[in-house]
Protein backbone atom coordinates (compact mmCIF):
# COMPACT_ATOMS: atom_id res chain seq x y z
CA UNK A 1 0.00 0.00 0.00
CA UNK A 2 1.50 3.33 -0.95
CA UNK A 3 1.57 6.40 1.25
CA UNK A 4 -1.14 8.30 -0.61
CA UNK A 5 -3.71 5.53 -0.18
CA UNK A 6 -2.74 5.08 3.45
CA UNK A 7 -3.29 8.80 4.01
CA UNK A 8 -6.77 8.62 2.55
CA UNK A 9 -7.68 5.56 4.59
CA UNK A 10 -6.33 7.23 7.73
CA UNK A 11 -8.35 10.36 7.09
CA UNK A 12 -11.47 8.30 6.60
CA UNK A 13 -10.85 6.42 9.83
CA UNK A 14 -10.36 9.70 11.69
CA UNK A 15 -13.90 10.69 10.75
CA UNK A 16 -15.25 7.78 12.85
CA UNK A 17 -14.65 9.92 15.94
CA UNK A 18 -17.48 12.18 14.86
CA UNK A 19 -19.97 9.50 15.91
CA UNK A 20 -19.18 10.15 19.58
CA UNK A 21 -19.61 13.88 19.05
CA UNK A 22 -23.03 13.32 17.51
CA UNK A 23 -24.10 11.32 20.54
CA UNK A 24 -22.70 13.96 22.87
CA UNK A 25 -24.41 16.93 21.26
CA UNK A 26 -27.69 15.04 21.04
CA UNK A 27 -27.34 14.21 24.72
CA UNK A 28 -26.73 17.83 25.70
CA UNK A 29 -29.70 19.22 23.85
CA UNK A 30 -31.96 16.35 24.86
CA UNK A 31 -31.15 17.01 28.50
CA UNK A 32 -31.55 20.75 27.93
CA UNK A 33 -35.03 20.35 26.48
CA UNK A 34 -36.05 17.90 29.18
CA UNK A 35 -34.77 20.14 31.98
CA UNK A 36 -36.55 23.21 30.58
CA UNK A 37 -39.70 21.12 30.30
CA UNK A 38 -39.44 20.18 33.96
CA UNK A 39 -38.75 23.70 35.16
CA UNK A 40 -39.45 26.42 32.61
CA UNK A 41 -38.37 29.11 35.04
CA UNK A 42 -34.76 27.90 34.96
CA UNK A 43 -34.54 28.44 31.23
CA UNK A 44 -32.17 31.39 31.19
CA UNK A 45 -29.63 29.81 33.52
CA UNK A 46 -29.68 26.40 31.92
CA UNK A 47 -29.56 27.69 28.36
CA UNK A 48 -26.21 29.44 28.81
CA UNK A 49 -24.56 26.37 30.25
CA UNK A 50 -26.14 24.25 27.51
CA UNK A 51 -24.65 26.41 24.78
CA UNK A 52 -21.26 26.34 26.52
CA UNK A 53 -21.43 22.54 26.65
CA UNK A 54 -22.43 22.39 23.01
CA UNK A 55 -19.49 24.49 21.87
CA UNK A 56 -17.04 22.45 23.92
CA UNK A 57 -18.38 19.19 22.48
CA UNK A 58 -18.32 20.60 18.95
CA UNK A 59 -14.66 21.36 19.48
CA UNK A 60 -13.99 17.61 19.77
CA UNK A 61 -15.51 17.18 16.32
CA UNK A 62 -13.02 19.71 15.06
CA UNK A 63 -10.15 17.92 16.76
CA UNK A 64 -11.12 14.83 14.72
CA UNK A 65 -11.23 17.01 11.61
CA UNK A 66 -7.76 18.33 12.47
CA UNK A 67 -6.43 14.77 12.73
CA UNK A 68 -7.87 14.01 9.30
CA UNK A 69 -6.31 17.16 7.81
CA UNK A 70 -3.03 16.40 9.53
CA UNK A 71 -2.94 12.96 7.97
CA UNK A 72 -3.94 14.22 4.55
CA UNK A 73 -1.85 17.33 4.15
CA UNK A 74 1.05 17.27 6.56
CA UNK A 75 2.44 13.77 6.32
CA UNK B 1 -14.64 20.25 -13.59
CA UNK B 2 -11.36 20.77 -11.82
CA UNK B 3 -11.20 22.90 -8.68
CA UNK B 4 -9.37 26.04 -9.64
CA UNK B 5 -8.49 27.29 -6.18
CA UNK B 6 -7.99 25.20 -3.10
CA UNK B 7 -10.45 26.14 -0.31
CA UNK B 8 -7.40 26.83 1.82
CA UNK B 9 -6.04 29.47 -0.57
CA UNK B 10 -8.03 32.16 1.26
CA UNK B 11 -5.74 31.82 4.26
CA UNK B 12 -2.48 32.72 2.55
CA UNK B 13 -0.63 35.56 4.21
CA UNK B 14 0.46 38.39 1.92
CA UNK B 15 3.08 40.91 2.86
CA UNK B 16 1.68 44.38 2.34
CA UNK B 17 4.73 46.30 3.58
CA UNK B 18 7.87 44.15 3.61
CA UNK B 19 10.04 44.87 6.66
CA UNK B 20 13.01 42.98 8.00
CA UNK B 21 14.81 43.27 11.33
CA UNK B 22 18.06 41.60 10.43
CA UNK B 23 16.93 38.10 9.57
CA UNK B 24 13.52 38.33 11.23
CA UNK B 25 10.60 39.03 8.94
CA UNK B 26 8.35 41.61 10.57
CA UNK B 27 6.42 42.58 7.44
CA UNK B 28 3.07 44.22 7.80
CA UNK B 29 0.79 41.50 6.46
CA UNK B 30 -2.88 41.38 5.56
CA UNK B 31 -3.39 39.55 8.84
CA UNK B 32 -1.82 42.46 10.73
CA UNK B 33 -3.95 44.89 8.74
CA UNK B 34 -7.14 43.15 9.85
CA UNK B 35 -5.97 43.16 13.44
CA UNK B 36 -5.27 46.89 13.21
CA UNK B 37 -8.70 47.52 11.73
CA UNK B 38 -10.33 45.51 14.52
CA UNK B 39 -8.49 47.45 17.23
CA UNK B 40 -9.37 50.78 15.60
CA UNK B 41 -13.02 49.71 15.33
CA UNK B 42 -13.26 48.68 18.97
CA UNK B 43 -11.53 51.81 20.21
CA UNK B 44 -13.63 53.99 17.93
CA UNK B 45 -16.84 52.33 19.06
CA UNK B 46 -16.05 52.82 22.73
CA UNK B 47 -14.73 56.37 22.39
CA UNK B 48 -17.55 57.64 20.23
CA UNK B 49 -20.20 55.84 22.24
CA UNK B 50 -19.21 57.46 25.51
CA UNK B 51 -18.74 60.98 24.22
CA UNK B 52 -21.46 63.07 25.81
CA UNK B 53 -22.73 59.97 27.54
CA UNK B 54 -26.34 60.30 28.57
CA UNK B 55 -28.24 58.66 31.38
CA UNK B 56 -30.72 57.20 28.91
CA UNK B 57 -28.34 55.89 26.25
CA UNK B 58 -28.70 56.46 22.56
CA UNK B 59 -28.11 53.69 20.01
CA UNK B 60 -24.32 53.64 19.86
CA UNK B 61 -23.95 54.03 23.59
CA UNK B 62 -26.36 51.13 24.08
CA UNK B 63 -24.19 48.88 21.96
CA UNK B 64 -21.07 49.77 23.89
CA UNK B 65 -22.89 49.36 27.20
CA UNK B 66 -24.24 45.99 26.06
CA UNK B 67 -20.79 44.62 25.32
CA UNK B 68 -19.38 46.12 28.52
CA UNK B 69 -22.14 44.77 30.73
CA UNK B 70 -22.01 41.34 29.17
CA UNK B 71 -18.29 41.04 29.85
CA UNK B 72 -18.60 42.63 33.29
CA UNK B 73 -21.30 40.15 34.27
CA UNK B 74 -19.20 37.26 32.96
CA UNK B 75 -16.21 38.35 35.06
CA UNK B 76 -18.20 39.34 38.12
CA UNK B 77 -20.25 36.16 38.37
CA UNK B 78 -17.27 33.87 38.05
CA UNK B 79 -14.38 35.73 39.62
CA UNK B 80 -15.97 37.84 42.30
CA UNK B 81 -14.31 40.82 43.87
CA UNK B 82 -10.70 39.74 43.46
CA UNK B 83 -11.23 39.15 39.78
CA UNK B 84 -12.03 42.78 39.03
CA UNK B 85 -8.37 43.34 38.19
CA UNK B 86 -8.68 40.94 35.27
CA UNK B 87 -11.66 42.64 33.70
CA UNK B 88 -9.68 44.84 31.23
CA UNK B 89 -7.80 41.80 29.99
CA UNK B 90 -10.93 39.71 29.53
CA UNK B 91 -12.71 42.62 27.87
CA UNK B 92 -9.86 43.20 25.42
CA UNK B 93 -9.61 39.49 24.68
CA UNK B 94 -13.34 39.06 24.15
CA UNK B 95 -13.86 42.13 21.96
CA UNK B 96 -10.71 41.44 19.93
CA UNK B 97 -11.84 37.91 19.18
CA UNK B 98 -15.48 38.87 18.63
CA UNK B 99 -14.72 41.67 16.19
CA UNK B 100 -11.92 39.66 14.60
CA UNK B 101 -14.18 36.69 13.98
CA UNK B 102 -17.09 38.74 12.67
CA UNK B 103 -15.02 41.02 10.43
CA UNK B 104 -13.79 37.94 8.57
CA UNK B 105 -17.32 37.47 7.25
CA UNK B 106 -17.06 40.59 5.09
CA UNK B 107 -16.29 39.50 1.52
CA UNK B 108 -12.68 39.98 0.46
CA UNK B 109 -11.49 40.43 4.03
CA UNK B 110 -9.15 38.13 5.90
CA UNK B 111 -9.65 35.89 8.91
CA UNK B 112 -6.75 36.32 11.27
CA UNK B 113 -8.28 34.03 13.89
CA UNK B 114 -8.03 31.21 11.35
CA UNK B 115 -4.26 31.39 11.86
CA UNK B 116 -3.03 28.87 14.41
CA UNK B 117 -0.21 31.22 15.38
CA UNK B 118 -2.67 33.93 16.50
CA UNK B 119 -4.90 31.61 18.51
CA UNK B 120 -1.92 29.74 19.93
CA UNK B 121 -0.30 33.00 21.05
CA UNK B 122 -3.50 34.10 22.80
CA UNK B 123 -4.09 30.68 24.36
CA UNK B 124 -0.50 30.45 25.55
CA UNK B 125 -0.76 33.93 27.06
CA UNK B 126 -3.92 32.96 28.94
CA UNK B 127 -2.32 29.73 30.15
CA UNK B 128 0.83 31.47 31.39
CA UNK B 129 -1.22 34.20 33.03
CA UNK B 130 -3.37 31.65 34.84
CA UNK B 131 -0.41 29.56 35.99
CA UNK B 132 1.60 32.57 37.18
CA UNK B 133 -1.41 34.00 39.02
CA UNK B 134 -1.94 30.62 40.68
CA UNK B 135 1.70 30.41 41.79
CA UNK B 136 1.77 33.98 43.05
CA UNK B 137 -1.38 33.41 45.02
CA UNK B 138 -0.89 29.93 46.42
CA UNK B 139 2.80 29.18 46.12
CA UNK B 140 3.50 25.47 46.12
CA UNK B 141 0.03 24.75 47.45
CA UNK B 142 -0.92 25.14 43.76
CA UNK B 143 -0.02 21.48 43.23
CA UNK B 144 -2.92 20.39 45.41
CA UNK B 145 -5.05 21.34 42.44
CA UNK B 146 -4.08 18.05 40.81
CA UNK B 147 -5.60 15.94 43.56
CA UNK B 148 -9.21 16.95 44.02
CA UNK B 149 -10.54 16.93 47.55
CA UNK B 150 -12.09 13.71 48.72
CA UNK B 151 -10.37 11.33 46.33
CA UNK B 152 -9.13 8.17 48.05
CA UNK B 153 -5.34 8.16 48.31
CA UNK B 154 -5.16 4.79 46.52
CA UNK B 155 -6.29 6.45 43.30
CA UNK B 156 -3.79 9.28 43.53
CA UNK B 157 -1.11 7.71 41.26
CA UNK B 158 -3.79 7.37 38.59
CA UNK B 159 -5.60 10.66 39.09
CA UNK B 160 -2.59 12.98 39.37
CA UNK B 161 -1.03 12.26 35.93
CA UNK B 162 -4.45 12.48 34.31
CA UNK B 163 -5.08 15.84 35.95
CA UNK B 164 -1.64 17.13 34.97
CA UNK B 165 -2.10 16.10 31.35
CA UNK B 166 -5.54 17.65 31.22
CA UNK B 167 -4.15 20.87 32.71
CA UNK B 168 -1.36 20.99 30.15
CA UNK B 169 -3.88 20.28 27.39
CA UNK B 170 -5.73 23.49 28.20
CA UNK B 171 -3.77 25.92 25.99
CA UNK B 172 -3.70 23.32 23.21
CA UNK B 173 -7.45 22.80 23.21
CA UNK B 174 -8.14 26.50 23.66
CA UNK B 175 -6.05 27.37 20.60
CA UNK B 176 -7.18 24.51 18.39
CA UNK B 177 -10.86 24.97 19.22
CA UNK B 178 -10.93 28.52 17.87
CA UNK B 179 -8.53 27.89 15.00
CA UNK B 180 -10.25 24.75 13.75
CA UNK B 181 -13.71 26.32 13.99
CA UNK B 182 -12.65 29.37 11.97
CA UNK B 183 -10.71 27.47 9.34
CA UNK B 184 -13.33 24.77 8.86
CA UNK B 185 -16.21 27.23 8.54
CA UNK B 186 -14.39 29.51 6.11
CA UNK B 187 -13.23 26.55 4.03
CA UNK B 188 -16.79 25.18 4.04
CA UNK B 189 -18.16 28.42 2.60
CA UNK B 190 -15.57 28.40 -0.18
CA UNK B 191 -16.26 24.73 -0.91
CA UNK B 192 -19.98 25.37 -1.37
CA UNK B 193 -19.18 28.32 -3.59
CA UNK B 194 -17.05 25.95 -5.65
CA UNK B 195 -20.05 23.64 -6.01
CA UNK B 196 -22.03 26.56 -7.39
CA UNK B 197 -19.45 26.97 -10.15
CA UNK B 198 -19.49 23.25 -10.90
CA UNK B 199 -23.26 22.76 -11.08
CA UNK B 200 -23.98 25.09 -14.00
CA UNK B 201 -27.71 25.77 -14.19
CA UNK B 202 -28.41 24.57 -10.65
CA UNK B 203 -26.01 27.06 -9.14
CA UNK B 204 -28.69 28.49 -6.84
CA UNK B 205 -28.83 25.36 -4.68
CA UNK B 206 -25.29 25.61 -3.29
CA UNK B 207 -25.67 29.38 -3.11
CA UNK B 208 -28.77 29.03 -0.94
CA UNK B 209 -26.99 26.57 1.31
CA UNK B 210 -24.06 28.97 1.44
CA UNK B 211 -26.35 31.79 2.54
CA UNK B 212 -27.75 29.57 5.29
CA UNK B 213 -24.23 28.61 6.37
CA UNK B 214 -23.25 32.29 6.35
CA UNK B 215 -26.11 33.05 8.73
CA UNK B 216 -25.01 30.14 10.94
CA UNK B 217 -21.45 31.47 10.96
CA UNK B 218 -22.52 34.76 12.50
CA UNK B 219 -23.82 32.78 15.46
CA UNK B 220 -20.95 30.31 15.57
CA UNK B 221 -18.21 32.96 15.36
CA UNK B 222 -19.73 35.04 18.14
CA UNK B 223 -20.17 31.88 20.19
CA UNK B 224 -16.53 30.87 19.69
CA UNK B 225 -15.28 34.26 20.83
CA UNK B 226 -17.50 33.96 23.90
CA UNK B 227 -16.27 30.40 24.55
CA UNK B 228 -12.63 31.51 24.48
CA UNK B 229 -13.36 34.34 26.89
CA UNK B 230 -15.49 32.30 29.30
CA UNK B 231 -12.94 29.50 29.38
CA UNK B 232 -10.20 32.01 30.19
CA UNK B 233 -12.41 33.31 33.01
CA UNK B 234 -13.05 29.78 34.31
CA UNK B 235 -9.33 28.93 34.22
CA UNK B 236 -8.65 32.13 36.14
CA UNK B 237 -11.27 31.10 38.65
CA UNK B 238 -9.50 27.78 39.12
CA UNK B 239 -6.26 29.68 39.68
CA UNK B 240 -7.74 32.14 42.16
CA UNK B 241 -10.11 30.03 44.20
CA UNK B 242 -10.21 26.27 43.86
CA UNK B 243 -6.85 25.59 45.43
Amino acid sequence: MDVASAKLIGAGLAAIGLAGVGVGIGNIFGTLVSSIARNPAARDQVFGIGILGFALTEAVALYALMVAFLLLFVF
Amino acid sequence: MAVQHSPLAQFTIERLIPLHLGRIDVSYTNSALMMTIVVVLITGLLVFATRRAQLVPGRLQSVAELIYEFTARMVDENLGAEGRAFFPFIFSLFTFLLFGNLISLIPFSYSFTAQIVVTAALALFVFLLVTIVAFVRHGFHFFSFFLPEGTPLIMAPLIIPIEIVSYLARPVTLAIRLFANMMAEHALMVIFAGFAVALGYFFFLPVLIDVAIYALEVIVFSLQAYIFAILSVLYLRDALYLH
